[in-house]
């Protein structure tokens, strides 16, 4: 990584630091779900980004990370930290018994198939005879957990760093993950997959586990939202948690790292500023900007300021 | 006037020229060929003519330019195309085929009439009207292909191997009904051909092409006089 | 078994709606090998364009007439304007384009029309029909509606020059192309129809569902599963499949798995058929050379 790169991100870090500190309680609690939105994304950019296997059912790993932290906690009195990993772990195999017979499954039909499964999820959630579980259409509270050995935080504060933790340990596996031969095993997959077999990629292999690991990040995430919010229920789980992402990747950037996080404050703070005009207004825009997106900036933010550096470095 | 006429014409697929400035003329109511091994450019040449290729150069059609418009709006100018692979609608019937070689016109008697016209030269496909054009043979298909271009009621016709994969008896018919089509009708005809004996026993004109370049041009009778063509081409 | 026939009936009502839907997916898939993800969304903000010209005082199948209409045209404008740019673009693209529509259209019937749920009228009469006990008369007219309707669409396809120019245009462009016929047309008329034809469903849908901006999304997913049922590239089987969907939802719901599973019963067929048998009971199989 050049020093300038390492440079900004000690940068950002610090300022990831501060934060908490020098803005209000619900303004850290918006920067904490940005970065549970930034860690779903980058799963979904894993799997979409770098490997070409588009999911619109990402919400429902989401919702499963969400749930399985949400029942450790309410039924096996689990301590919410040790949730993150279950949850991860759950998706983990899930995501790859999932893509198992998703491998069959080519761009559209595989945008189908997992169309579908965010759309039946909430109705799976109400189900009756899991509603012991689940809790049901009602769901399930959790308590907020408090900062531990008595750190001089409050509890949205200590929320933040916790998630900050869990996010950087995530971002730091993927980047690790996606810069060295695997990460262009995936882009070759996606690319041309057939070119990518003859030189010896068992793509099988790959894009499996790219499922798995993209459910994984993204039921982390899930968990991670469940804690901040305390509460899990059916309905908030439905397509469009699916379709927030595939706009958070697309405005953000696909195949980059980077993009998760602009991805994420994307889809943060529009619906803020957006739900003062109406109700439906932040999802007009988001319609908008996806379409918009792929005609006009198809590398996302991301690319687009990757674009720009490189052009101010080239003019002296 | 000539009908048709290509001056300095480049084409490229992507970024790879294929056509390098060639040009050539006919006249209305001639036959042409264009003779040349595999990939001299000759089929690149019948889809620049229709603009299935991106071009640079001049393309006229009766006098008109014909060089940046689409593909249907050529065909609707009396361009009709019968092109490698024959492009049948291999799930519709044998008489929709042909309904659609006329779907431009609109004097529907005289669609009518050219189709019975067309099954007077090709019996066979009157037999199979009602038979989905995929199952038909090869032989069926290339005249099927043939036919449908004709009902396009066209000045000039292009034709891309018509002899391909047809047995020689098959192709002396279809020739021969090439030459009363242009004889009776009017239709000129642009061929491309690997069989050059038949080409040039057709045609009265012909062009030789090598890697996107004419060559050599003239009568049919030079050509298969030239000593050059005689033994590349005509094996003799 | 009285029971049964109830369930297969209006099963078969509900799958008059899901052929309907489905045949517009696989007109639009002939001929543009796309998933239209935005059909449902389509179809329901017409029925509120209806909504509102019965709201206006217009009687009811004038109102329908003129739907149908608008949504003709809007069917073209979004092909013409939103798909046609990106018709060749790789298809992470074209996913997103489509759920782009999908969202826009809801959102914008939210925004219009709030999302409070209103009552849609049935031109149908509430006592039933000729004292059948088994559908109700808004069941019956349902299917009467949806069979005029695949009719007619059969008989335009079959009969007429420009659906021939059509059906051509979907199976071979290139060959279309060279005896005249402006293909890019012929799609923008295939949105039309398709438009149109879930106009109609949404509004035979409506009163039965209630009008509100979300109603479409688990019918568009049974309408996904008849058609990959029936074979994507496949009008009749679309139908068909749309037909047995319907029955097949009813009859699982009512004595197998409860009401409360239904969408993933759709789930199920979906991946079932994708896995098993991606060509559909009537599609045709599709090799793809390296």
């Amino acid at each position: 990584m050049t020093k300038r790169n390492l440079l900004l991100l000690a940068l950002l870090l610090a300022v990831a630091c501060v934060l908490p500190f020098i803005v209000s309680d619900y303004r850290t609690f918006q920067f904490t779900l940005v970065l549970v939105y930034a860690t779903a994304l980058l799963g979904l950019n894993i799997l979409t980004g770098y490997n070409g296997q588009i999911s619109l059912g990402h919400g429902a790993f989401y919702a499963l990370g969400a749930y399985c932290a949400a029942i450790l906690m309410d039924q096996a009195g689990a301590p919410y930290w040790a949730t993150v990993p279950a949850a991860g772990a759950v998706c983990l195999v899930a995501g790859f018994l999932f893509g198992l017979p998703a491998l069959r499954l080519e761009g559209l039909y595989l945008a189908l198939a997992t169309f579908a499964l965010g759309v039946a999820m909430p109705q799976l959630l109400k189900y009756d005879h899991l509603a012991k579980w689940t809790g049901g259409v009602q769901g399930i509270v959790i308590p907020k957990p408090e900062a531990p050995f008595g750190l001089p935080l409050n509890a949205d504060q200590w929320l933040y760093f916790f998630t900050l933790a869990v996010t950087i340990v995530m971002f730091v596996l993927a980047w690790n993950l996606l810069r060295g031969r695997i990460g262009r095993a995936l882009v070759a997959i996606r690319d041309q997959h057939i070119a990518a077999e003859a030189m010896g990629i068992n793509s099988a292999i790959y894009k499996s586990a790219a499922f798995g690991v993209s459910a994984m990040y993204t039921g982390v995430a899930g968990a991670l939202s469940a804690i901040a919010i305390q509460y899990v229920a059916p309905d908030s789980f439905g397509i469009f948690v699916s379709i927030v992402f595939l706009v958070g990747i697309v405005v953000g950037g696909l195949a980059s790292i980077s993009g998760a996080l602009y991805g994420a404050l994307f889809i943060q703070f529009v619906p803020n500023i957006a739900d003062e005009i109406s109700k439906a207004a932040p999802w007009a825009i988001f319609g908008i900007f996806m379409i918009g997106f792929v005609y006009l900036m198809p590398t996302g933010v991301a690319g687009a300021t990757r674009l720009l550096l490189a052009k101010r470095r080239k003019s002296p | 006037m000539a009908l048709l006429e290509v001056k300095r014409l480049h084409a490229s697929y992507g970024h790879t020229r294929v056509l390098h400035g060639i040009d050539f003329a006919m006249d209305e109511g001639s036959i042409t060929a264009l003779l040349g091994a595999n990939g001299a450019g000759k089929t690149t040449t019948l889809r620049a003519v229709c603009g299935m290729v991106r071009t640079e150069g001049e393309l006229r059609f009766g006098g008109e330019s014909i060089a940046k418009r689409k593909t249907e709006d050529i065909a609707r100018l009396g361009i009709a195309h019968v092109p490698d692979g024959r492009g049948t609608f291999l799930n519709l019937s044998t008489e929709e085929n042909l309904r659609l070689g006329a779907y431009t016109r609109r004097d529907r008697k005289a669609v009518e009439a050219d189709l019975e016209r067309m099954y007077g030269y090709f019996p066979r496909l009157k037999e199979r009207r009602r038979q989905q054009a995929g199952t038909l043979s090869g032989g069926e298909q290339q005249m099927l292909a043939v036919s449908r271009a004709l009902m396009l009621a066209p000045r000039l016709m292009l034709l891309d191997e018509p002899s391909f994969g047809l047995a020689p008896l098959l192709v002396r018919e279809l020739f021969l009904i090439l030459r009363r089509i242009n004889e009776s009708e009017r239709v000129s005809l642009l061929l491309v051909e690997q069989n050059a004996a038949m080409a040039l026993d057709l045609a009265d004109h012909a062009y030789l092409m090598e890697t996107g370049r004419v060559v050599l041009a003239g009568k049919s009778s030079e050509l298969k006089s030239n000593d050059a063509v005689r033994r590349s081409y005509l094996g003799y | 078994m009285d029971a049964f026939l109830f369930q297969v009936l209006a099963g078969l009502a509900t799958g008059g709606i899901y052929a309907s839907l489905a045949l517009a997916l696989v007109m639009i898939y002939q001929a543009t090998h796309l998933v239209n993800f935005a059909q449902g969304e389509m179809a329901m903000f017409t029925t509120y364009i209806a909504w509102s010209l019965i709201n206006a005082g217009m009687p009811y199948w004038p109102a329908f007439l003129l739907t149908v209409g608008f949504a003709f045209v809007l069917g073209v404008l979004i092909e013409r304007i939103i798909i046609r740019p990106v018709e060749d673009a790789p298809v992470l693209v074209v996913v997103v384009v489509f759920i782009g529509l999908l969202v826009i259209l809801n959102s914008t019937a939210g925004w219009i029309y709030t999302y409070t749920i209103k009552s849609f009228p049935s031109p149908f009469p509430k006592e039933p029909l000729f004292g059948i006990r088994y559908m109700s008369a808004h069941e019956i007219g349902a299917i009467c509606v949806t069979l005029v309707v695949l009719s007619l669409l059969y008989a335009f396809f079959r009969f007429t020059p420009l659906g021939l120019a059509m059906r051509a245009a979907a199976q071979n462009a290139q060959s279309s192309r060279l005896v005249g016929i402006r293909v890019g047309w012929m799609l923008a008329l295939g949105w039309g129809l398709a438009a149109a034809v879930g106009a109609v469903a949404g509004m035979m849908v409506a009163p039965i569902v209630y009008l509100d901006p979300n109603m479409m999304g688990g019918i568009l997913l049974y309408a996904f599963a008849a058609a990959l049922l029936g074979g994507i590239d496949s009008p009749m089987g679309a139908v068909i499949g749309g037909f047995a969907v319907g029955v097949l939802e009813n009859v699982l719901g009512a004595f197998v798995i409860g009401n409360e599973l239904k969408l993933t019963v759709a789930l199920v067929l979906i991946i079932g058929v994708l896995l098993v048998r991606p060509s559909g009971i009537f599609g045709k199989v599709h090799v793809t050379r390296v």
